[in-house]
């Protein structure tokens, strides 16, 4: 059954490749993705926020709130590291 | 139609670097090596992602003052927000896995699927 | 379970280079306003000049040096200081997560969002330092 890998695979790239020509045009600066929210932020950081830094004004100021969850999934990851790798050691 | 094809070589890269991924976590039966397949497969999700955000004649999404807040000047900030998000949270899962899997070695002494399947069925 | 290096070159210039590594990573930190960098970039460049010791000089030396209980402490500080910053401007009168409430003196308006900026980039920074750190340790700790 090894020989059905091939195939499948080359189903699965034309399937994805299928589905991005429905996207907009790579370069366009009208595309949908670019129009609605971030010429907003664009306009107002340096006002708002005294940060020429669009990305970091963004991600720490205006959307501060799911960096904020972010930071406790790191920190859960962690934990639950630690809390694995402990409960084999003394099962007694 | 063939110059349309040529411009979207990043989603061509993606969906080639997709289905390599696809490939190691489906068809490999060490679970590393399955691990090192999603790791592959979330990389080529980024690089589509952040292949969308640019365009035509756009600089870097830092204000400089010469070149004023159009925003037809600056690329997209808000993938490149997302993705940052993105690429922290996949390396602290990655090593939750890894914790896992050394759990898994320890209890089983095999990381083949179907030795661990069959020892599993034995107990 | 990682032994020191037998090479002299490897241990002396890996010594020289952590110091290098940290003004760097501090650098990341602070300049993410102007340019490329922020919290979790520098944050992992700080979490290498803490993880290169441990592969150079073995784990026993470098425990003594950072030990792996201090690293857990520094997550839990860092998201300490990114909840503070949330939770004093609700005290104040203000949202969650207002940065135009908090009681630095000296600025106000938009230098102080800014200051709330690096306050919170220096918190996600310690964060993610001391959970790549923890990480690594437990992964690749000794058996028993």
């Amino acid at each position: 059954m090894k020989w059905l890998a091939v195939p499948i695979l080359l189903v699965f790239m034309a399937l994805m490749i299928y589905a991005e020509t429905g996207l907009a045009e790579r370069l366009d600066p009208r595309a949908p993705a670019s129009v609605y929210v971030s010429p907003d932020y664009i306009a107002r950081t340096v006002h708002d926020t005294k940060t020429p830094n669009i990305v970091t004004s963004v991600l720490a100021d205006y959307r501060g709130y799911d960096t904020l969850g972010e930071t406790t999934v790191i920190f859960t990851a962690g934990l639950s590291v630690i809390l694995i790798l402990t409960k084999g050691r003394s099962n007694d | 139609m063939l110059e349309e094809w040529l411009g979207r070589y990043t989603f061509l890269g993606a969906a080639i670097i997709l289905t390599i991924g696809f490939y190691g976590v489906v068809y490999k039966r060490n679970l590393m090596k399955k691990l090192i397949g999603l790791s592959i497969f979330q990389t080529a999700i980024f690089l589509f992602y952040i292949g969308r955000a640019t365009k035509r004649g756009a600089t870097v999404p830092v204000i400089d003052p010469a070149l004023g807040t159009d925003a037809a000047t600056y690329i997209n900030p808000l993938p490149h927000v997302l993705i940052l998000t993105a690429i922290v949270v996949s390396v602290a899962t990655t090593g939750v896995a890894l914790a896992i899997l050394i759990t898994i070695y320890r209890r089983y002494g095999s990381l083949d699927e179907r030795v661990i399947l069959q020892r599993m069925s034995q107990e | 379970m990682i032994e020191r290096h037998e090479s002299v070159v490897v241990e002396v210039v890996s010594q020289a280079m952590v110091p290098l590594i940290q003004v760097f990573a501090l650098y990341v930190i602070t300049h993410g306003h102007y340019g490329p960098g922020g919290g979790f970039q520098g944050g992992v460049i700080l979490a290498v000049s803490v993880i290169l010791p441990r592969l150079s000089l073995g784990r026993s030396h470098s425990d003594r040096l950072f030990s792996p209980v201090l690293a857990t402490w520094l997550a839990a500080i860092g998201m300490l200081i990114y909840v503070l910053a949330g939770l004093v401007p609700l005290l104040l009168g203000a949202e969650f997560l207002n940065y135009g409430y908090l009681p630095v003196p000296g600025v106000s308006g938009a230098a102080l969002r800014s200051t709330g900026i690096l306050i919170v980039e220096l918190g996600i920074g310690l964060s993610v330092c001391g959970t790549m750190v923890t990480i690594f340790d437990w992964l690749t700790r000794s058996e028993p």
